[in-house]
């Protein structure tokens, strides 16, 4: 690739079009949005905090003679918030270990919100990254478990196993959708329905139930299985996967022929059929990808080591609830690949540092969920944003290029 | 000049910027109760800012509204509609699935012990509407309405909020011939009534036949007044700030000796099952432009759409250079050598959301040289682009600016260099030039025609008699599905009015000629009475 003939050609090319601006290619940052969701982060942790203070019974009571002694409330207060949140920090990034922590709680993150963004660039409702995401882990699983083949090579296969488990049921989706325009809302959301029966069913069966045990859970995963980790730390394979998988989404939508179509047909289906794509191949393609990503998420649930470095066996949880994270780490991340890992981080960091905060500052848990929960409310709601942080305002309704007359309306 | 403080509608150096682009410089308006004022521009001069800045939608950086006396600075859309402004905005805003009636209460649902009073807005639709010969029905469903009544309902709206300055904003881009001549006799009746009414447009025909005042605007400012007896050069002129041509240069076709495209009792459905197209022969030779006039709604488009193979034939063959076409994908029509310029540009046309380099290669870029299997190779991407966009004169920041962010013209300007840029067998255009102003229109007349003169069969879909007239080598009317005639160019149009309404080729020019006829009888006998008064 080489832009600097093109450019040089652009400015003597066009004498008479050229308004002045000059016709080079320039990288569009979207710093509205980067503000935006600084400033949702922000103000979310503002709320956590006057959640936390009127949460606490001593915080509280101090509060019932604020009149008399404002300064013990306030202190209260201040040591409460400040607890926590040091707390919360300290276990997402205060040293090699909590770091390694937030990334591999965000390595599925990550991948299924690849899934949910790559199926809306293509102007599709992902909802299903969830059942996607299980049949990921049941394929990787039993692969993990039942065959046993050289170290390298028997996670490879059980890889790529779960990758296809996942495809198939995102497949199942987009063909359905193409082939009888059924919704892929609708079909997603019952998709999720089947995998989580499938699975609970395949925990009483003879090939998956761990012998000797009258519970719903599997034997364990072969050491040859199970994603290789960093000493020390849980810097795992995964985490690298996820990584390499937010480069190929990136690759597949703004280089390849394959992510054109997706693009076209997700901005404007009835244009993209005019100019000779088929929608419903596209359609199928992309919630194949959609699917195989999520499906990623729950290989790395199946195949990844515990916190103390064993392999796990499949049991009715074992992807947790990624697939419905997955949709707040794609919106957060506005679908785009870079957006997604940032956002898949930032919310590893959430779990990860929420562990702590409950440990030490013994600070509920369930407080990180209504952080990311406000965090994508206020990205969702931009105006309500620039509502409370006014100055973003300017920012984001000044016109960029010619406006087209009435374009404000 | 009407004394200070009196009735009527003063702007006075109203300014209003988008950053660095100015969209009004220093706007001096006069509008008084009983007139037809035009505000006469291209697309993107200003006139429909300049509108939404009077009424309240956008604040002015700079200047005065007066409205009957009262000075504002700037004015809400409440103030506005209270102050007696009415707006009828190109793209309608109407509840759909509601009635007439339903419509006019929107928004200010008065009641009666809490029960809509149906019954009043009922009585308001046919009182207001036999008033200004409206005909609008209060019961009838606005999404069952043609667009023209549709726009005679938002004119209700309007006048049923006591509007006395009535803004249309190119209330005519989505007429036909026929439903303008009509909103014209109801802005006539207005007018007769008191009413102001300001008329946004570009297109100079109407705009000599209505105006009473005219008003030019270019670039954001106000260039001059016309009157409505200048000629249509000297107002193009005026608007475009150069001279303009408006009759067509085109030489004589140099057909082929066989047709290129031979359609042989073709029938289409519309997705309801009737057939939109029914048992339709045509032959279109090379070098040659086939204008396909009539009505909208009757069949054109599905024809159109069966061409390019997104509406499947159900009956009857397509063939082009001998190859049928009738059966095959969009993709394969494509790579047939049909080029297809859509109806609606921003819907089929193009991906708004893409850049003009994207745009420029959307039907083929997944082929040499823009791609090698899944590889995109961008650097021809925006060589290709940047070649086009100086070939076709787009005006374009640059050639990774979102189409969206064009005009119109410009947006179709796309289009069509990405359709007229590999060899075609076949150039399939609908409403080619639809909400374009003069300068981007001769520069699209004059592409079609090189396209012609290259030796391609090109069919335009034109509703717009006009356009018909100035680009066909044969004219085709399309009645119901079926083609009634097809005549040469210099057919009159009250013939092609005939045709269009169906009647068969013999009995149009019988007819024609016989009101004629009647015509000229008439106009003897009024000579002889002006003879008779002077005498």
């Amino acid at each position: 690739m080489s832009p600097e003939p093109v450019r040089a050609e652009l400015v003597e090319d066009r004498p008479s079009t050229g308004s002045g601006h000059g016709a080079r290619r320039r990288i569009v940052i979207p710093w509205s949005d980067i503000l935006i969701t600084i400033a949702s982060i922000v103000l979310a942790f503002l709320v956590g905090a006057l959640l936390m203070i009127v949460s606490d019974t001593e915080v509280r009571s101090k509060f019932s003679y604020f009149f008399a002694r404002p300064s013990d409330a306030l202190i209260a207060s201040w040591d409460k918030v400040s607890a926590a949140y040091a707390a919360l920090i300290e276990g997402a990034i205060g040293g090699y270990g909590p770091i390694t922590e937030t990334t591999a709680q965000a390595a599925p993150l990550i991948c299924a919100g690849l899934g949910v963004g790559l199926a809306f660039r293509a102007g599709l409702f992902n909802i299903g990254a969830q059942g996607q995401a299980i049949l990921g882990a049941i394929v990787a699983a039993y692969i993990g478990f039942s065959w046993h083949l050289p170290p390298g090579i028997h996670l490879l296969l059980a890889t790529v196993g779960g990758l296809l488990g996942g495809a198939f049921w995102g497949g199942i989706v987009g063909w359905l959708k193409a082939r009888t325009g059924a919704h892929e809302v609708i079909v997603t959301i019952m998709m999720n329905y089947i995998a989580a029966g499938l699975l609970a069913y395949l925990l009483t069966t003879v090939a998956f139930q761990r012998p000797g045990r009258p519970d719903p859970i599997s034997p364990i995963v072969d050491w040859n299985a199970t994603m290789p980790r960093l000493e020390g730390g849980q810097l795992h394979l995964g985490f690298l996967l996820a990584l390499l998988a937010a480069v190929a989404v990136w690759w597949i939508l703004d280089r390849s022929t394959t992510g054109f179509a997706i693009r076209a047909v997700g901005a404007n289906p009835s244009a993209a059929a005019t100019a000779g794509m088929s929608v419903a191949r596209t359609t199928i393609i992309a919630m194949f990808l959609a699917g195989a990503l999520a499906g990623l998420a729950g290989v790395q649930a199946a195949l990844g080591p515990t916190a103390s470095g064993v392999p796990v066996p499949l049991t009715l949880g074992i992807v947790g609830s990624i697939g419905f994270d997955a949709i707040t780490v794609a919106l957060l991340g506005r679908s785009k690949p870079l957006g997604i890992v940032l956002a898949g981080l930032l919310f590893g960091a959430l779990h990860a540092g929420g562990l702590a905060m409950q440990s030490i500052a013994q600070t509920p848990l369930t407080l990180t969920t209504v952080l990311q929960a406000l965090i994508v409310l206020f990205v969702a709601a931009p105006a309500l944003v620039t509502k409370i942080v006014p100055f973003l305002k300017p920012r984001r309704t000044r016109a960029l290029g010619p406006v087209p007359e009435g374009g404000l309306v | 000049m009407p004394p200070a403080g009196g009735a009527g509608l003063r702007l006075r150096g109203i300014t209003k910027r988008f950053g660095d682009l100015v969209a009004n410089d220093s706007i001096d308006l006069d509008v008084l109760p009983g007139e037809i004022h035009c505000l006469l521009g291209e697309n993107g001069a200003g006139k429909t800012t300049l509108m939404n800045v009077l009424y309240g939608l956008l604040p002015p950086d700079e200047g005065t509204i007066s409205i009957d006396g009262v000075q504002h600075v700037h004015v809400n859309p409440k103030e506005a509609i209270a102050a007696g402004i009415g707006m009828v905005h190109q793209h309608f805003m109407l509840v759909e699935v509601f009635t007439v009636a339903e419509n006019l209460i929107l928004g200010r649902e008065e009641s009666k012990a809490g029960l809509l009073s149906m019954k009043d807005a009922r009585r308001t639709v046919r009182q207001l509407s036999e008033r200004y010969g409206l005909d609008v029905d209060p019961d009838a469903v606005i999404e069952e309405l043609p667009v023209g009544v549709q726009q005679r309902v938002e004119i209700l709206k309007a006048l049923a909020n006591d509007a006395k300055y009535l803004i249309l904003d190119e209330p005519t881009a989505v007429l036909t011939p026929q439903e303008t001549d009509q909103l014209m006799a109801v802005m006539h009746s207005l007018r007769d009534e008191g009413k102001a009414i300001v008329f946004i447009t570009h297109k100079l025909r109407e705009v000599r036949t209505i105006a009473d005042k005219i008003t030019v605007i270019r670039h954001g400012k106000v260039v001059g007044a016309a009157k409505p007896t200048d000629s249509e050069s000297d107002l193009a002129e005026l608007m475009v700030g150069r001279a303009v041509q408006l009759v067509v240069d085109k030489g004589r076709a140099s057909p082929s000796a066989e047709p290129r495209l031979v359609l042989n009792g073709v029938s289409v459905a519309r997705p309801n099952g009737t057939l939109a197209v029914e048992d339709l022969d045509l032959e279109v030779f090379g070098g040659e432009i086939v204008c396909i006039a009539g009505v909208q709604g009757n069949g054109q488009t599905e024809l159109a759409e069966a061409l390019l193979g997104v509406t499947p034939v159900v009956k009857g063959s397509i063939q082009l250079d001998g190859r049928p076409l009738a059966g095959l994908t969009p993709r394969e029509t494509i790579d047939a050598g049909l080029g297809f310029v859509p109806e609606d540009r921003k819907q089929d046309g193009c991906v708004g959301s893409f850049t003009v380099a994207e745009n420029l290669i959307l039907n083929h870029f997944d082929e040499p040289p823009y791609a090698r299997g899944i590889v995109m190779d961008l650097s021809k991407v925006r060589e290709n682009a940047t070649h086009r966009v100086s070939e076709f004169d787009i005006r374009t920041q640059s050639i990774e600016a979102i189409v969206s962010s064009l005009s119109g013209g410009n947006q179709q300007k796309v289009v069509l260099a990405r359709e007229l840029s590999r060899p075609l067998g076949l150039l399939m255009a609908c409403q080619p030039t639809r909400g374009l102003d003069v300068g981007a229109i001769e520069f699209v007349h004059k592409r079609l025609i090189d396209e012609r003169d290259r030796g391609t069969a090109v069919v335009i879909v034109s509703t717009e008699l006009d356009e018909v007239v100035a680009l066909a080598d044969r004219i085709a009317v399309m009645y119901r599905g079926r083609i009634v005639g097809i005549v040469p160019p210099d057919t009159s149009r009250e013939v092609l009015g005939l045709l269009m309404a169906g009647v068969p080729t013999e009995e149009a020019l019988a007819s024609a000629s016989r009101t004629k006829l009647a015509e000229e009888d008439n106009t003897m006998q009024a000579i002889g009475q002006d003879v008779r008064h002077e005498s």
